[in-house]
């Protein structure tokens, strides 16, 4: 699939809920878009373009936490960010999880190092911290 | 039968990302596994904020030791991205250099490990013994035999000497009969092919499923490699081939990394003579507000380092994703189905963990009482390579 | 030297123990065993449960997690036994000393006997380390104290 039809494509499918889109290089893009919309879109770039699901950052950016999921479409060597910004206090988000199994430990690892909940995803062990690690402390928050 | 579980763990030393197994077994075949993290976790991403731009160079080094110019090398690429600026010409082929000669050190290490829980020490120390040469060639280039300090954004820290050119293409060259002699060892004893063809099996689905990088994915015939796909440094000037293999077992991920042995050397040839004399150091001074991605082929797949940067002096945000951390998950599924006896080599075939094994009980569910320990695990092991090889009368 | 100690300065048998560290480490002290350095001429080789041991050789900076296990494993193991502290992370935290997940350095938990330092120490940084640990337990070197 070309680098233009993704673009069109999620533009399409994203309609008003996208917020953002940044064409940063050649293989690096970004969009920012609503999170109601993020499984839709998962789902799109997991099954129609054959993107290969590779990591998530979770950022602390004081008033907001922003995620972002990144997808590589290996064929055209393309490396696609999607940001969702979630308002602290609320900070839930629908799982990836039912799309692809390789979500789970990155959830978790967001879940305790920056405490957003993931629906869908009930998990309550630790993945990285040790089992009694004080609860609501959360290392990689700047609020603290 | 009733069930039992195998803890194998928790601290493995040989590894970047320690893994504590439970196996629950049933007879003789596992049926579930559970895998805990988190015995070596040091919060590195959180320390990098405490770090300046230079500093985390360094710091990202001794996140592993096996690969330790991979993390450096996906840092500065997010660097080096986040900027926008293209690192001087010698400066890349220099990364390229560094990078491909850290893959043949790394696959020969995991060559001779996988050749131990095989019940054939003498693999471990043939290919432990060939490795020392590379390691040599690095004394002579970085000064150290591992944690090489050669990565800096927006260059190398430090120059290659023509001089020492001709040396390393001969001790590298030299090699090259040694890389014959394992894989007519691995691909024709039939020993190796019993113990290892069709154990393990990850299919290309359970590869997308599961997000597999590196060897790990190209044995399941995923034909990624980020070298091609996204060329960095000097990948894109050198000539190579990605190495794939359709059988996804544990055999096909030897075959993938002992081909990719050879292509490295390769590299590394062409690095030198291709070589362009110049600076090695584009002299960045500030980081602007911003964000920038970096990726690299680890020996064992995709790194991914994400950085954000806020105009001070040190990063906003660094994520760093290791390819341990989605190939390990594959576990799962790799080795549900299995007997005990193969359990050791498909744990051991993504390249997460070797020395786990010594540490490795069978514990009596209802009791708790030890019944076996890691070294009647890999005796377990090594009496099913003796067993078909008295049955092929070898 | 009571009869134990003689007994411990031959054949000195090493269990490894990672407690959180890069795996430098881990890999110098197998490579010590392979050809080229060759340790077992000494006697020394690595054994698989630390009941056999007879000096634990310790690497990495001591992950909160992995602190109970670490010193489960050292109370299962026969004493007089030594422990070696290898690589700066195990000597003194190194480059993670201001780790929230690792605040303790290795000697607060066990009783280091003798520090290799290096990142990592090179095999022969090791074998010189071990043969001194042996010296020293045969009280031939005297260790100043501050």
């Amino acid at each position: 699939m070309k680098r233009e039809t993704i673009i069109q494509n999620i533009k399409i499918r994203s309609g008003g809920d996208l917020l953002d889109f940044q064409d940063k290089s050649k293989n690096r893009i970004y969009f920012t878009i609503n999170k109601t919309i993020l499984l839709q879109i998962a789902k799109y770039l997991f099954n129609d373009a054959k993107a290969r699901f590779s990591t998530a950052s979770g950022v602390d950016t004081r008033k907001t936490i922003e995620i972002l999921y990144h997808f590589a479409v290996d064929d055209i060597g393309l490396f696609i960010s999607l940001r969702v910004i979630l308002e602290k206090p609320s900070l839930e988000i629908e799982s990836l999880l039912p799309l692809f199994k390789c979500a789970e430990w990155i959830e978790m690892e967001m879940h305790e190092m920056l405490g957003v909940n993931f629906k869908g995803h009930e998990n309550p062990k630790h993945l990285l911290l040790k089992d009694d690690w004080p609860k609501e402390n959360y290392p990689l928050r700047r609020d603290t | 039968m009733s069930r039992k579980i195998i803890p194998i763990g928790p601290y493995h030393p040989l590894q970047e990302e320690p893994e504590f197994f439970k196996l629950h077994v049933d007879g003789e075949t596992v049926v579930d596994i559970d895998i805990e993290l988190g015995y070596n976790h040091r919060l590195v991403e959180k320390i990098s904020e405490s770090k300046n731009f230079d500093q985390v160079a360094f710091m990202v080094e001794r996140i592993c030791g096996i690969c330790s110019t991979s993390h450096p090398f996906a840092y500065v690429n997010a660097i080096d991205d986040l900027l926008g600026v293209k690192p001087p010409e010698r400066a890349l082929y220099i990364r390229t250099a560094i990078g491909e000669l850290e893959r043949i050190h790394s696959h020969l290490l995991w060559l001779g490990l996988a050749g131990h829980f095989l019940g054939y020490n003498t693999v471990w120390m043939w290919a432990w013994r060939y490795r020392e040469p590379v390691l040599d060639i690095f004394e002579r280039i970085t000064g150290n035999r591992q944690n090489y300090g050669m990565m800096k954004p927006g260059g190398a820290r430090r120059d290659i000497f023509e001089e020492d050119f001709p040396w390393i293409k001969k001790t590298l060259k030299e090699l090259i009969p040694k890389l014959d002699m394992f894989k007519g060892a691995i691909m024709d004893d039939p020993v190796i092919r019993m113990r290892t063809e069709g154990v393990g099996v990850l299919t290309k689905e359970d590869a997308r499923d599961y997000g597999l990088v590196g060897p790990t994915a190209r044995a399941s015939g995923v034909n990624i490699d980020i070298r091609r796909d996204d060329p960095y440094a000097a990948y894109d000037k050198v000539e190579w081939q990605v190495c794939t293999h359709e059988g996804g077992d544990v055999f096909s991920k030897a075959v993938v990394r002992i081909l990719e042995l050879y292509q490295s050397i390769n590299i590394v040839i062409q690095c030198l003579d291709k070589m362009p004399k110049g600076p090695i150091d584009s002299g960045i001074k500030d980081i602007p507000p911003g964000e920038g991605i970096g990726r690299h082929e680890a020996p064992r797949g995709e790194v991914v380092h994400y950085i954000m940067a806020d105009g001070g002096n040190s990063p906003a945000r660094h994520k760093i994703r290791a390819p341990s951390f989605m190939n390990v998950a594959s576990n799962k599924k790799a080795v549900i189905g299995e007997t005990i006896s193969d359990a050791t080599i498909i744990l051991a075939a993504v390249d997460p963990c070797y020395c786990c094994t010594e540490r490795m009980a069978v514990v009596d569910y209802k009791t708790g009482k030890k019944m076996m320990d890691g070294q009647d695990l890999i005796r377990l092991s090594q009496e099913k390579t003796e067993k078909i090889k008295n049955k092929l009368g070898r | 030297m009571n009869f134990k100690l003689k007994a411990l300065t031959k054949s000195i048998w090493v269990y490894h123990m990672s407690t959180g560290s890069c795996n430098n480490c881990d890999i110098e002290i197998i490579d010590m065993l392979t050809p080229r350095f060759d340790a077992e001429r000494f006697g020394i080789t690595l054994v698989g449960s630390v009941r056999h041991a007879d000096a634990i050789p310790v690497t990495g900076s001591l992950n909160l997690k992995a602190v109970p296990r670490i010193k489960q494993v050292y109370e299962q193991a026969a004493k007089p036994c030594v422990v070696i502290a290898i690589g700066t992370c195990s000597c003194g935290q190194g480059i993670f000393k201001n780790g929230p997940n690792c605040p303790n350095p290795v000697d607060s938990l066990l009783p280091v006997d003798i520090y290799i330092p290096g990142c990592p120490p090179k095999p022969e940084a090791m074998i010189a380390g071990i043969m001194k640990l042996i010296e020293k337990l045969k009280g031939n070197i005297t260790i100043p104290t501050a």
